[in-house]
């Protein structure tokens, strides 16, 4: 059915293009989002990595349109789902696709739902908001969503409340609510960080299925580099609000390219190797606040960085096939000295 | 570059002496559950139930294991400021298991507590080098001016500014919080540190700095560290020898190598497959386990895994395993091992 306002089989489903998105400190607008364009294919994983501050969450919740009211602000660029712009779209317009066809899931599953109204209230909800259905069909859709997502005992699950439920069953529950009107785009926003390993393997295998049987796009925001090589087709690293490098999952692992990335990865312990170090990056985000005007914003943590680093902004260009990646080093040395004349 | 790497091993294993400085010997601690108009006691939690292990001087132990298994009430067991309900701590040749007033504030010079939240754990109206010099002033009577070279130079080993003194926690970042933790962990120049999930709150790039610095700091004051965390592959970084623990009881201890070459315990095989690998094109067997952690205040009787094991046997149901050694430094407590 949506492949009536999908022209082609590979369109994206999803694309960002030169999205800025600001926030007001002391009356000035910095941009935590800043010239970011993206796609999202049908069926596709799109993982987005990076440290905290960086910009992936604000990126998912401009995509949204979630960002907080006279704090946080689109200042430019497009927002294209599903061949529709979102950018523009009042509250009401967008109070119909969100929810039905982009759900999000966020990273703690104790606050995101509602300790007052029990499990199948807060299901039911959705169900009524997007859908012509009677009060006892939502109830046994509810107990048929809650038995997909891996909950045993549905029927009894369904009048109870949050607080009765342990970590990983409410992260269920809220992917049950998330998928409740089949949508294309599901944004992850580290659905695991708040679970234990075993949890953690049980619900990235429950989010694999469904997007599998569901046919749906999932954004996944995390800081796991490995969640990120089991789950995503693709993967976005962003830095200070920025895509530092966009490419395959394989050939970020296997060939990263921007030293940002190269240095998350030598970061964290693995598991058959042995290191007496492990390699760091010295220094921290710098705040929106202080971020550098211009050059490279990663330049002051940079171990390759060069003089023009501290001037030139670098553009994100593709490199090889498919790997993207904004870094003064793989910039050819005619446009370095254009920039240098 | 690999024989450097031995020779490190090798000082390691020299340092880590025969000599054990914690002993730990069927230490429970349970906590009331209290209810009715009385306050009665109506059910106990039983946080950690009968946990022995020990280490040796020079050594880091790592302790694993999932939210609520007890990893952090057994630290905080450790260093007394939980009261154990039953058991033996032995350390440093002393049992202190019911050491009270001022010689438990004597021995507490000897063991420090670095915590997880960088955020909490540092009182924010004081200044840091008065959180550095608190721990140095408590037990002995030194003027500020005195103090000043000392913390400095506490600032310094942990690498820290020198106007960090001068500072307050919130003017840090959180890899620096740490730092500051760190450095008041030390200042007394304790022989053993627990670190309860020293990291976790930290990005990774961050994370990577402040396990360095635990281990440059190890090799230079002869530290002991019991290493508490819930991410497998941390631990195994900073350990020599790993206890897993389920549900309040260690279910098997050993060196890290054969920890993670030959897992024995179900529960730890399904821990390591759990991992997310950091390499796409490995695709491993995972174990997913099925249903969640039982609530300790009233276990599965027998061994408290068999519910959620893939092996259990009508024995795991009714007999509990006891920890044994099936191959030299290995220990494990599951009945599929004889």
């Amino acid at each position: 059915m949506s492949a009536n306002t999908r022209q082609h089989k590979d369109a994206p489903l999803l694309e960002v293009k030169n999205l800025e998105t600001a926030f007001s400190i002391d009356g000035t607008y910095y941009n935590a989002v800043d010239n970011v364009s993206f796609r999202v294919k049908p069926r596709q994983i799109v993982g987005i990595v990076g440290e905290s501050g960086c910009g992936k969450s604000v990126m998912s919740l401009s995509v949204m349109k979630l960002l907080p009211k006279g704090i946080g602000k689109i200042r430019n660029g497009e927002i294209i789902f599903d061949g529709v712009h979102l950018e523009n779209m009042t509250d009401s317009e967008i109070n119909k696709i969100r929810g039905k066809d982009i759900a999000m899931i966020f990273q703690e599953p104790m606050t995101s739902l509602n300790p007052v109204f029990s499990i199948g209230f807060q299901l039911q909800e959705v169900l009524f908001n997007h859908m012509k259905i009677s009060k006892k069909e939502a109830r046994l859709k509810s107990i048929a969503l809650l038995k997909s997502v891996g909950i045993s005992r549905p029927e009894k699950i369904v009048d109870e409340y949050p607080h009765q439920l342990s970590g990983g069953m409410r992260q269920r529950v809220m992917i049950a609510i998330a998928i409740a009107c089949q949508p294309k785009l599901l944004i992850a926003d580290e659905p695991t960080t708040a679970l234990d390993v075993t949890v953690q393997a049980q619900i990235l295998e429950l989010l694999k299925e469904i997007q599998e049987v569901n046919d749906m796009s999932v954004i996944l925001i995390t800081h796991d580099l490995g969640v990120v090589a089991e789950m995503c087709d693709e993967v976005i690293v962003m830095y200070a609000g920025k895509i530092a490098e966009r490419t395959d999952v394989d050939s970020l692992f296997h060939n990263p390219k921007h030293p940002y990335t190269q240095l998350l990865m030598g970061a964290i312990p693995k598991m058959d190797e042995e290191v007496e170090k492990l390699s760091t990056i010295k220094g921290i985000v710098p705040s929106l606040k202080n971020m550098p005007k211009t050059g490279c914003k990663f330049a002051a943590r940079c171990p390759k960085a060069m003089q023009e680093c501290l001037t030139v902004t670098p553009q994100l260009a593709e490199n090889e096939e498919g790997h993207e990646v904004a870094c003064l080093l793989y910039e050819t040395s005619q446009q370095k000295q254009e920039v240098n004349a | 570059m690999s024989t450097e790497h031995n020779n490190t091993a090798v000082l390691k294993k020299d340092k880590s002496s025969n000599e054990v400085l914690l002993e730990v010997k069927n230490l429970k601690t349970y906590y009331p559950i209290k209810g009715g108009i009385l306050r009665r006691t109506v059910a106990v939690v039983k946080a950690v139930d009968d946990v022995s292990f020990e280490i040796k001087k020079g050594e880091t132990l790592g302790l694993v294991g999932e939210s609520g298994c007890g990893k952090s009430t057994a630290g905080r067991t450790i260093l007394r400021l939980l009261e154990p309900t039953e058991g033996q701590i032995i350390f440093d040749g002393q049992d202190i298991t019911n050491v009270r007033g001022t010689s438990l504030r004597k021995i507490r010079q000897d063991f420090q507590m670095v915590f997880q939240d960088p955020y909490a754990s540092l009182n924010p109206t004081m200044m840091v080098g008065h959180l550095v010099s608190e721990p140095i002033r408590n037990y002995n009577s030194k003027s500020e001016k005195e103090l000043k070279p000392e913390v400095m130079d506490l600032l310094a080993k942990v690498g820290l500014p020198e106007d960090a003194y001068y500072k307050y926690p919130h003017e840090f970042s959180g890899g620096q919080r740490q730092r500051i933790g760190i450095a008041r962990a030390l200042a007394l120049r304790p022989k053993l540190i627990i670190a309860d999930e020293p990291v976790s709150a930290l990005d990774v790039s961050v994370q990577s700095q402040v396990l360095n610095l635990l281990k440059e700091l190890q090799d230079e004051f002869d530290l002991t560290f019991l290493f508490i965390a819930h991410d497998l592959s941390v631990v195994k970084h900073m350990s020599d020898r790993i206890g897993v623990m389920y549900l309040g009881g260690l279910v098997e201890v050993a060196e890290k190598d054969s920890l993670y070459a030959e897992p024995l315990h179900p529960y730890t095989q399904a821990l390591i497959s759990a991992i997310p690998e950091p390499d796409p094109r490995k695709k491993k067997e995972r174990i997913i386990l099925e249903g969640d952690v039982p609530s300790p205040i009233d276990p599965p009787k027998g061994c408290t895994f068999h519910p959620r094991c893939a092996h259990a046997m009508p024995e795991c149901q009714s007999v509990k395993p006891q920890l044994k050694e099936v191959k030299p430094g290995h220990r494990v407590a599951c009945h599929l091992y004889k």
